[in-house]
């Protein structure tokens, strides 16, 4: 058994006290306590209840990892519970079934009486009619209440096509309005903060922004002013809606209330393709969904997992992907002899070319300097390389200021993988020093540079062109790759799959999203064919078989295998 | 201006409900109420909307500079002031008349005439009796406004002339009102 798996079966806790509830006719037994948005276990709510029984209750202001608001009220649901008879005994049926009490209105019996499913503790025998005539005409109540004042402009509006209002019209709403008056108009295109706009004749009042941004980033910035008819959210004049978390309010939005700048009215969010991945900005990890169309990414969603980042992601790291799609990306091979310009080169002829010069080198006469935003496959496979080469390598240590949500205070992605691979043998930029000395001395003559500008590492243009041969990877041009002898095109890592291992040892796998520029080749492809030929490694087709093997080869990812990392990732013992 | 609801993706400031006060100035005296105050609440927040009270009594109205100061006070964000100011149509947000003008809309009184008796003194006043909220003359002499319960059902239509209670009012109540008034001056 592997340590991976050992780990997440420790953290399975002991066994929980259940408790049987009736759910549409069908007897359920679910835990009595259920985590909050902290996780800490209180009293199972209605709505969790019809959730564990496959039952879905339509909600706006519900959110589980947010405090229960409970003003919505698109959740209630009609209920029954157990009859007790004087002596605290329940009522009996004749065939000796608990009598169930349907919940009434006290002041006219006639009246079936609600209870919000979001915040109603379930109790031993109750019954929920999640699907009656009663509850539905709740529901349709409470939408003909919110689109009172909605403005109806779906056509033009950025939440068409993942907004929970259409969604539950549709569902349960009318087709036709009896509203005749004239609506309330209230402020449009707010200029909420340097990242959001808000319609506020959209907002349906739910607080899910306002709660997510006071209990959960510990901005208390958003507020509704002017209860009433004029409920009206706002933040306080002159102080905008500016932290790093802001864009998450976008996402919670049920509506089209809060919207992005960054996204607003670039394309329609059905046209959309989703791709599992993982952010690369720091080394938190934050799973990611990439909304892509027609080869071009138009946004980053967070994904959730609770191992990692709930269900949030920073704005920092959700608006860093406009680079991938940049016109100036590296596409073609390019190959440079002597002090001769580069000339445009073919794939096979610099990895042939390359494999030579390294296979004739002397030990200890190269350096790889890698990058910590390499994939684990791609930074395993050139420990490889170094080891046979008896290379000394390092990689650009990027260090920024950590917060208390999600922010780590690493920016690169795969530090850990760095090291587990046996990349690193020494602590991140420890090695540049004595490489520079090697490159000044004469001792190193090769040199592998794998997604870095090393001109910001003291190693200066001038010094790059005494060396006898450089070979650089690269995916944007830089100081560096204007000296490579061979420049090879490689891929952002939303156009290749592979792994990362976050700063805690959480191994997650992302999804290729959209095809890489020109002649660009994911990197762990090229340096796939450059082990085999240097080290005599196996040549690997795919990138399951490349992380299978890796897995085999480093003791704590043992027992691991591309399919079960999943969605979610595993965390391994680091 | 053009129609508010016309399409345009240009984004627009958000509207301030508080009128600036740039000369908002904290005496010593009221510095010691207000420390006063939060010394009668086991929580500082609490004592909020007695500061708020205190600063309306002073200044006339709630200004957006008092806001930051209060909820600097009371360990507070500006936020959760003006959530409270804006809800409680009694806190003031913009300044006001001398002469405010308060008349009863609750069922008796709407069906003594309050409703009348509301249009008469707009127009008088020279302000639009349809408006949302208080309506404040140009001279800025009154400040007009409807209000719930005056607790006088049985003598309707109720009004309040500041501080100052008037029963069965009539139009031409409202006019000898509001030429009194007008005859004191400033």
């Amino acid at each position: 058994m592997s340590t991976a798996v050992k780990l997440e079966a420790k953290s399975v806790a002991a066994p929980v006290e259940m408790m049987t509830v009736n759910v549409n006719g069908r007897s359920v037994s679910v835990p009595k306590l259920m985590p909050d948005h902290n996780g800490k276990p209180v009293p199972t709510t209605m709505l969790q209840a019809c959730q564990v029984a496959g039952v879905e209750v339509p909600h706006y202001c519900y959110h589980p990892k947010l405090p229960i608001a409970g003003n919505c009220r698109m959740c209630l649901v009609e209920f029954g519970l157990p009859m007790m008879g004087a002596d605290r005994k329940p009522i009996l049926n004749e065939d000796g079934s608990p009598k169930i009490a349907k919940q009434v209105l006290p002041y006219d019996p006639s009246q079936p009486r609600g209870a919000i499913a979001c915040a109603t503790p379930i109790s031993p025998g109750m019954e929920i009619y999640a699907d009656s005539i009663a509850t539905q005409q709740m529901r349709e109540g409470v939408l003909e209440s919110l689109l009172i004042n909605h403005p109806l402009d779906c056509p033009i509006c950025d939440q068409a096509g993942e907004c929970k209002l259409q969604e539950y019209s549709v569902e349960h709403g009318q087709a036709t309005s009896r509203f005749v008056e004239e609506k309330v108009h209230k402020p449009k295109r707010v200029d909420l903060g340097p990242r959001i706009v808000l319609d506020d004749e959209r907002c349906i009042l739910c607080s899910r922004c306002v709660r997510f941004t006071r209990d959960i980033v510990g901005d208390d910035a958003l507020g509704f002013v002017n209860r009433g008819s004029y409920n009206t959210l706002t933040h306080f004049p002159g102080k905008p809606f500016d932290n790093n978390y802001t864009l998450n309010t976008v996402d919670l939005c049920p509506v089209g209330a809060l919207t992005s700048k960054d996204f607003r009215f670039q394309m329609r969010v059905w046209f959309l393709k989703e791709t599992k991945s993982v952010c690369t900005s720091c080394a938190t990890g934050c799973n990611i969904l990439m909304g892509s169309r027609e080869g071009k990414i138009h946004r980053y969603e967070p994904r959730q997992n609770d191992a990692v980042n709930s269900c949030w992601m920073c704005d920092e790291g959700r608006l860093n992907y406009k680079w991938i799609g940049r016109e100036d990306r590296l596409k073609t091979v390019m190959i440079r002899r002597g002090n001769a310009p580069q000339v445009v080169g073919k794939w096979p002829i610099a990895l042939a070319e390359i494999s030579a010069r390294l296979n004739a080198a002397i030990p200890g006469s190269v350096a790889i300097i890698g990058s910590s935003r390499q994939t684990t496959e791609e930074l395993w496979l050139l420990a490889k390389i170094a080891k046979k080469l008896g290379a000394k390598t390092d990689t650009k240590v990027r260090e920024g200021e950590a917060d208390k949500l999600l922010v780590n205070a690493d920016r690169n992605p795969n530090s850990t993988g760095a090291r587990l691979t046996g990349f690193l043998t020494e602590k991140a930029g420890n090695n540049i020093r004595a490489i520079v000395e090697g490159l000044k001395v004469g001792s190193i003559k090769t040199l592998l540079v794998f997604g870095e500008d090393i001109t910001t590492l003291g190693i200066s243009s001038a010094l790059l062109d005494t060396v006898d041969c450089l070979i650089v990877s690269e995916i944007l041009p830089n100081a560096t790759t204007a000296k490579a002898n061979y420049l090879l095109p490689g891929c952002a890592h939303a156009e290749k799959r592979g792994t990362l291992i976050n700063i805690k040892g959480r191994v997650q796998k992302f999804m290729k999203a959209v095809e890489q520029p020109g002649e660009a080749r994911p990197e762990w492809e090229f340096l796939n064919e450059l082990a085999a030929n240097i080290a005599g490694h196996h040549r690997f087709v795919s990138i399951e078989g490349l992380f299978n093997a890796m897995a085999q080869d480093i003791q704590p990812l043992n027992g691991l295998t591309w399919s079960s990392l999943g969605d979610q990732g595993v965390t391994i013992a680091i | 201006m053009s129609d508010p609801r016309e399409f345009s993706s240009a984004v627009q400031p958000m509207v301030n409900p508080l009128a600036s006060s740039p000369q908002f100035h904290v005496s010593a005296e009221l510095e010691a109420e207000v420390q006063e105050l939060i010394s009668h609440y086991p929580e500082k927040r609490s004592a909020v909307l007695m500061v708020l009270h205190e600063v309306q009594e002073r200044f006339g109205f709630i200004s957006q500079e008092s806001v930051m100061w209060i909820s600097g006070k009371l360990d507070l964000q500006p936020i959760n002031v003006l959530e409270l100011v804006t809800f409680y149509p009694m806190f003031r947000q913009q300044p006001v008349g001398k002469y405010q003008v308060k008349i009863c809309r609750t069922l008796s009184c709407a069906l003594g005439g309050a409703y009348e008796l509301h249009e008469h003194v707009c127009n008088r006043l020279g302000l639009d009796a349809h408006a949302h909220g208080i309506q404040t003359s140009k001279d800025k002499m009154f400040s007009v406004e409807f209000v719930e319960c005056l607790a006088s059902c049985g003598t309707a239509p109720a009004m309040m002339v500041n501080e100052d209670f008037q029963e069965g009012v009539t139009t031409q109540n409202a006019d000898l009102m509001i030429h009194e008034c007008r005859k004191k001056g400033n």
